[in-house]
């Protein structure tokens, strides 16, 4: 595995494509992203959209995109994607859509759908081959129903069903690791807060056809509970403690992007969030603590091995 | 199969579903296989092989993916196509809402089949029935002629600026989808005007043009509006229904109407019903017209919308009439004879109704049952008050029941006894 410095060779779109004024949290890690990967991917896209926390963002008659917008259910967004791209190839391939009124098929999902309800649709969408881009925003719980534990939750965490004086007691899944094993055209994870990372991964995403993943670790205020003033910094801390890897997936190798040296002790993370604030009070957790040091130390020694 | 259209030829229920898909030239078939469903798909799929038909099919994981991929791929801008039965149309059910909330113009062909549990691949009419609601028009139908017609218009009717709601058209496993029966194929080019080009209307998805389809709403004003948007172009397929059945005739002279009467005119007593068994009563009805009966038959095509003018129209001054339900909701009995009652309710001349459920998961429903079944209308006229529901039910049919028990009893016991 090597470090490739991420860099990106042309300055950051100075024009945001998403409107403002949409009813997410103040300082959602979602919208971010979806700010961030919007603004590379540009306005000839049609998002097809599961059922989470962004589905708010186009409520009649008001939407924040230049673009299309398709809201399916919370199983169905491949699905829909595969109907949307179907209709279009067939549309062009007959001359009834001129080639430059094609769009990016964009299915966006939280983690609720992308890691459990709809990853059968999922894996179907990718041994079909189907070229769309499956943007996911993790906030590791389901969220638009106040936080209850998902797939995609940390060990540890607290949720609202979760509550325990040990928080969730599961292992977060390994969707990226679930991608790469179908061999798609690319995934990628991605971090809002590390944005020449995320920008070069989402031009290189956008150049290739086929299935593509980008997963984002998407902070979330209300259900980590923290400050939201703290979404990049909790960002930024998910990567420096390795917690969350920067990796992409691409010509079946996994490559990752950004190897945190040093890295920063897994307590630097989780002491700012309030979803893991049982682990230090009333009395420091010192075994789980170490579990999920453990666990991310084992994570990068096989990385760098 | 080798047969080329136009002309005249023996197909399966399945077969003309199929064709009539071909010969609307659909651009999209999302599929996914189910007993006694398969066929169709299987068809369509091997003339696209071939290359005698233009058009993607996409085998799906689900039938849940298949109506997502269905809808959204109407909504973007082609005409669609696809076929399901039983569990595959309840494991679709929370698609068939949204595509229709989206307003997705594309037809379904049902091929009815009993719904787990216990399971069973024989039909009856709980699956298409849970449908009722979703916002897509149901048109039954009784021969695989019908299966064909009413493919073709149900594209018509789908695609109409004034209705715009998704269609499933409903024929019944085995009895119709497996059974071959001659039927008129249309001339190509005759059904290609008939149905006319796919025209997407405002429901398209192009970059110069953003849109924004399925979107949230906040506050029940703004979901009410939709909701009842919906409902009235539903109502509003009555007359558009009309209007297409005429230009059909003029067409291809076949006539299928929204509600079959079959020798009504002086009958005192109806049979009423959907689906192929209605041949049956049919056949009944002229027995007992030879036995000096004024009896005849109503069957509506169209469920949705229901046409309950005409209802009322063909049933005032009926004596008695005997629903027969291919179904049943689970205590509370026939989804129909709830229906045409609420119909004929506090109308001038609202005939009794008599409720009598029958062919559950392909059960038979022989000709002595409708002698009985008259037999029992005439009493109800006779005394001015309805029976309660029948199950209809033999001794000898329990008895096979209690048979297969004792069967199984008496093989376990010998199992136990032998080391």
């Amino acid at each position: 595995m090597r470090d490739k410095k991420p860099s990106f060779p042309k300055p950051l779109p100075s024009t945001h494509l998403l409107g403002t004024g949409t009813p997410m949290c103040a300082g959602c890690g979602g919208l971010q992203v979806l700010h961030e990967i919007y603004d590379l991917l540009g306005p000839k896209t049609v998002f097809v959209n599961a059922a989470g926390c962004l589905t708010l963002l186009a409520v009649y008659p008001f939407t924040p995109f230049r673009g299309g917008w398709l809201y399916t259910a919370m199983a169905a967004a491949p699905a829909g994607a595969q109907g949307v791209r179907d209709a279009l190839d067939i549309l062009v391939r007959q001359g009834r859509l001129p080639p430059e009124e094609n769009l990016e098929v964009v299915a966006l999902t939280g983690d609720g759908a992308a890691y459990g309800m709809g990853l059968s649709a999922t894996s179907s969408a990718i041994e079909r081959g189907l070229d769309f881009l499956y943007l996911c925003y993790d906030n590791e719980g389901y969220g638009n129903t106040g936080q209850q534990y998902s797939e995609a939750t940390p060990h540890a965490a607290r949720t609202a069903t979760s509550g325990g004086p040990r928080g969730f007691m599961g292992y977060k899944k390994d969707l990226f690791a679930i991608w790469a094993a179908h061999r798609p055209a690319y995934a990628a994870t991605v971090a809002g807060a590390e944005m020449l990372d995320l920008a070069r991964k989402a031009e290189k995403a956008k150049s290739l056809r086929g299935p593509r993943l980008i997963l984002a670790l998407a902070p979330c205020p209300t259900g980590w509970d923290f400050d939201p003033q703290d979404t990049v910094e909790i960002g930024r801390l998910a990567v420096k403690t390795g917690i969350w890897p920067l990796k992409e997936y691409v010509d079946g190798r996994v490559v990752h992007t950004k190897i945190p040296r040093p890295r920063l002790p897994v307590e630097e993370y989780l002491k700012r969030q309030g979803r893991f604030a049982h682990l230090f009070e009333p009395v420091r957790q010192e075994e789980l603590l170490k579990e999920i040091q453990a666990q991310v130390d084992a994570y990068w020694a096989r990385v760098e091995s | 199969m080798q047969v080329t259209a136009p002309g005249r030829a023996l197909l399966t229920g399945n077969a003309a579903a199929a064709w009539a898909a071909r010969l609307a030239r659909v651009d999209y078939v999302p599929a996914f296989p189910i007993t006694p469903q398969t066929e169709i798909i299987e068809t369509l799929s091997a003339w696209i092989d071939a290359g005698e038909l233009d058009c993607r099919l996409v085998t799906m994981e689900s039938e849940h993916a298949m109506v997502a991929a269905a809808g959204a791929a109407a909504v973007t801008g082609v005409r669609v196509f696809t076929a399901t039965s039983s569990q595959g149309l309840l494991y679709a059910l929370e698609m068939l809402y949204a595509v229709a909330g989206w307003r997705a113009p594309l037809v379904l062909v049902n091929v009815s089949r009993g719904l787990a549990a216990p399971i069973t691949l024989e039909p009856d009419h709980n699956d298409v029935l849970a449908a009722r609601d979703t916002g897509f028009l149901q048109i039954h139908c009784a021969t695989c002629q019908e299966v064909l017609d009413s493919v073709l218009m149900a594209f018509r009717l789908a695609e109409d600026p004034r209705v715009r709601l998704p269609v499933i058209v409903n024929q019944d496993g085995f009895y119709l989808s497996f059974t071959r029966e001659p039927v008129e194929l249309p001339d190509p080019e005759a059904a290609a005007g008939f149905v006319g080009p796919f025209d997407p209307g405002t429901l398209r998805f192009r970059a110069s043009a953003p849109l924004s389809q399925g979107v949230a709403v906040l506050g029940g004003g703004p979901y009410s509006y939709f909701r009842y948007e919906m409902h009235l172009a539903a109502q509003a397929a009555l007359s558009v229904y009309d209007e297409i059945a005429a230009e059909f005739a003029a067409t291809f002279g076949r006539r299928p109407p929204p509600v079959e009467a079959y020798r009504l005119e002086d009958a005192d007593y109806a049979f009423y019903m959907t689906g192929s068994f209605a041949t049956r009563a049919k056949e009944a009805v002229d027995c007992l017209r030879q036995a000096g009966w004024r009896i005849g038959l109503v069957r509506p095509r169209l469920l949705r919308p229901l046409p309950e003018a005409r209802l009322r129209e063909l049933l005032a001054g009926k004596k008695a009439v005997a629903v027969i339900d291919q179904n049943l909701s689970l205590g509370k009995g026939g989804v129909l004879y709830a229906e045409l009652a609420s119909a004929l309710y506090g109308h001038r001349g609202a005939p009794l109704l008599v409720s009598f459920i029958g062919g559950l998961g392909g059960r038979d429903l022989p000709p002595e049952e409708f002698f009985a079944m008259a037999g029992v209308l005439k009493a109800a006229a006779h005394e001015g008050a309805a029976p309660p529901p029948r199950l209809l039910f033999t001794a000898e049919e329990l008895e096979e029941v209690h048979r297969l028990r004792a069967i199984a009893g008496a093989e376990r016991a010998r199992l136990k006894e032998s080391p």
